[in-house]
């Protein structure tokens, strides 16, 4: 790491004397400033991003390959992956049709409450997941609002994969539908206006224009709620039960191993996660070269 | 990617969104038809280890025994979080708890187990122990034997906050009772012994885990008080050879109750498969296995085995100093209370 930081340095640290040509420039495009909050700004990721995610890697691997794969090839955390791959399949196809729908509501209409619902469907974002999580429980727990009607008809929702998919749900909803609400408020409806008025039926404006339109803004937020998703900790961790084997995700996983002394095991299971975000990370980067 | 890929990826998504959830209703239908086949135990944080050696055990022995086959799936998490979820609906047939006052919650918010539930089982329904202990860095540096000389102004302290950690308030409580020896039952000589302990705690941390980090790996402090099973955990984990444990001549005794949550076995039909999984912690071959993970186990042929493990110590209960767990909570835990006065200014 200190290789990689002296070399950042290195190229990026101005030389000495080089910084007092063009000090007459206003102060924030003088070479030497330019040059020292490049640096910094390296240096600061470098320490901040960089090295933790470093540090994963070295822990898990501290102890041989042997060890880290008996710990990633553990059946529980094998689970977790399985689990947390499986929420992110169940929640954001839920997610981009609530996006799409709550967009093309917004910005295609206007109607009474239009800002109230904007202000709803960003709840999740300003509300701390821990908040959902117990909510969801006062709702559907056993002593909560709706318990005594969901134990009558034997219902069981808190402590098993659908509160977890419903509390990832609530957590990542508003991703898709901000996107898909910039997005498609940016691109006006001029064009549907006149597929419609050419005779195109709704459908086929939306599947031929809307749909090909927001197709970027729509992956870009899948892809983000797709992240979030998959790291989601608070809300889950209260509605989970964390049965291992069953409910545990990867993060509850990972939490458990390190409560538990198994540095390895919790370092391996975090370096499925970071895998698992650098893989969404390059898909991002694949996108926004390709948009 | 073109507007047909586009929607190919979208009815693939939905395709398997509905697999999933059938899936899910499949395996949700699976688990109601044949729980009896398993069952699930809630536990406490920091005993994954030791429940994965324990249930296998088990599971041989309850095959042997009846010819059936039995799952037991684990649930580890604070004592806290876990009682609240069960009382929530989480589905546990037994819980293998390490507070007292937890396994109470089940009775006291939920009625889900009876008053009596500690005379259920052997030893007041506590098929194993333990106490707070001291750590060390190797070779004991600064002598430290006992509680008096935590208050010593060489010494630095580590342990959690009293206020948010359980751990440490067994390390209180502990500390208190050394002190109501030695000052002959005078409270307020307690306290301000106790208060002497806070003072020497340079940080105190959320939890047992946190306070462990700061000993460990930010090198604080010259001894960490936390249960003696963790000491061992902690050495095991870090380098035997970095510290030593370090057992008072006096501590409290810290019971790992446990209990049929009879609401959800009977619901479930497990009963029988959840009392024999208890019954089967206090026999011989479980509690071998309990004391090689650090834990003191009633069973006297056990313990002389693992002698060496187990320095002298007397235990003192909570109960016999303090009158019981709801008496602490009201004298000294309660907003105001005893806690409060020696943990003032911290």
């Amino acid at each position: 790491m200190t290789g990689l930081i002296g070399a950042i340095e290195a190229n990026v640290l101005p030389t000495p004397g080089g910084g007092d040509r063009q000090a007459k420039k206003r102060v924030g495009q003088s070479p030497w400033v330019r040059r020292t909050l490049i640096a910094s700004a390296f240096l600061l990721a470098a320490l901040l991003l960089l090295l933790p995610v470093v540090v994963i890697f070295v822990e898990a691997l501290g102890l041989g390959l042997g060890a880290y794969f008996d710990a990633i090839l553990e059946p529980s955390t094998l689970h977790a992956v399985f689990l947390t791959l499986l929420t992110a399949v169940v929640v954001v196809p839920v997610n981009i049709a609530f996006g799409i729908s709550a967009a093309w509501c917004i910005t295609r209409f206007e109607f009474t409450g239009k800002k109230l619902l904007i202000t709803v469907i960003e709840i999740p974002f300003s509300i701390s997941p821990i908040v959902a999580g117990v909510a969801y429980l006062f709702l559907y727990g056993s002593q909560g609002l709706l318990g005594p009607l969901l134990a009558a008809h034997d219902i069981q929702i808190m402590f098993s994969l659908p509160a977890i998919f419903l509390a990832s749900m609530f957590v990542t909803s508003p991703f898709v539908a901000r996107e898909l609400i910039a997005t498609m408020q940016v691109q006006g409806n001029e064009y549907e206006e006149a597929a419609l008025s050419l005779g195109a039926s709704g459908f086929r404006t939306f599947l031929l224009i809307t749909l090909p339109n927001m197709k970027w803004g729509l992956l870009y937020g899948a892809l983000l709620c797709n992240a979030r998703v998959m790291g989601e900790f608070g809300a889950v961790s209260v509605v989970s039960g964390s049965i291992r084997g069953q409910t545990n995700t990867l993060p509850l996983q990972i939490e458990l191993l390190f409560n538990d002394y198994s540095a390895v095991g919790a370092f391996a299971a975090a370096t499925l996660l970071t895998l698992l975000a650098l893989i969404s990370l390059a898909a991002k980067l694949w996108l926004e070269r390709h948009r | 990617m073109s507007l047909r890929n586009l929607a190919r990826l979208g009815l693939t998504a939905l395709f398997l969104t509905g697999l999933v959830a059938g899936g899910v209703r499949a395996q949700a239908e699976e688990v109601a038809a044949v729980s009896p086949s398993g069952i699930l135990n809630v536990s406490y944080d920091v005993g994954r280890e030791l429940f994965a050696e324990l249930n296998p055990v088990f599971q041989r022995q309850w095959l042997e025994k009846t010819g059936a086959e039995v799952t037991v799936d684990q649930s580890h998490g604070g004592t806290s979080k876990q009682a609240r979820s069960i009382l929530e609906g989480l589905q546990a047939d037994v819980v293998t708890f390490n507070q007292v006052t937890d396994v109470q919650l089940l009775h006291d918010k939920g009625g889900l187990i009876p008053a009596d539930w500690q005379a259920k089982f052997p030893n007041r329904s506590s098929p194993f122990y333990s106490l707070p202990a001291f750590l060390v860095r190797a070779g004991n540096p600064k002598n430290i034997q006992d509680w008096d000389d935590l208050i010593r102004d060489d010494v630095a302290v580590i342990f959690p906050n009293p206020k948010t950690s359980g751990n440490a308030r067994y390390t209180y409580l502990a500390a208190t009772a050394y002190a109501l020896e030695k000052f002959a039952g005078d409270q307020a000589l307690a306290t301000e012994f106790v208060k002497k302990i806070f003072a020497r705690v340079p940080v105190f941390d959320a939890g047992g885990r946190a306070s462990t980090t700061t000993f460990v790996e930010r090198e604080m402090g010259d001894v960490l008080i936390t249960f003696e099973a963790e000491v061992q955990g902690i050495r095991k984990e870090f380098g035997a050879d970095r510290f030593e444990a370090v057992t008072p001549s006096v501590s409290l005794l810290a019971e790992f109750p446990v209990a049929v949550v009879d609401k959800v076995a009977e619901k479930r039909g497990s009963q029988a498969v959840a009392t024999a999984y208890l019954d089967f912690l206090y026999s011989p071959e479980a509690q071998d296995i309990i004391a090689s993970h650090a834990y003191r186990v009633t069973d006297a042929g056990v313990m002389q085995r693992h002698a060496a493990n187990f320095p002298e110590v007397r235990l003192v209960t909570a109960e016999d100093v303090f009158g019981g767990w709801e008496k602490i909570a009201a004298e000294h835990f309660a907003s105001g209370g005893l806690l409060d006065r020696a943990f003032v200014n911290q």
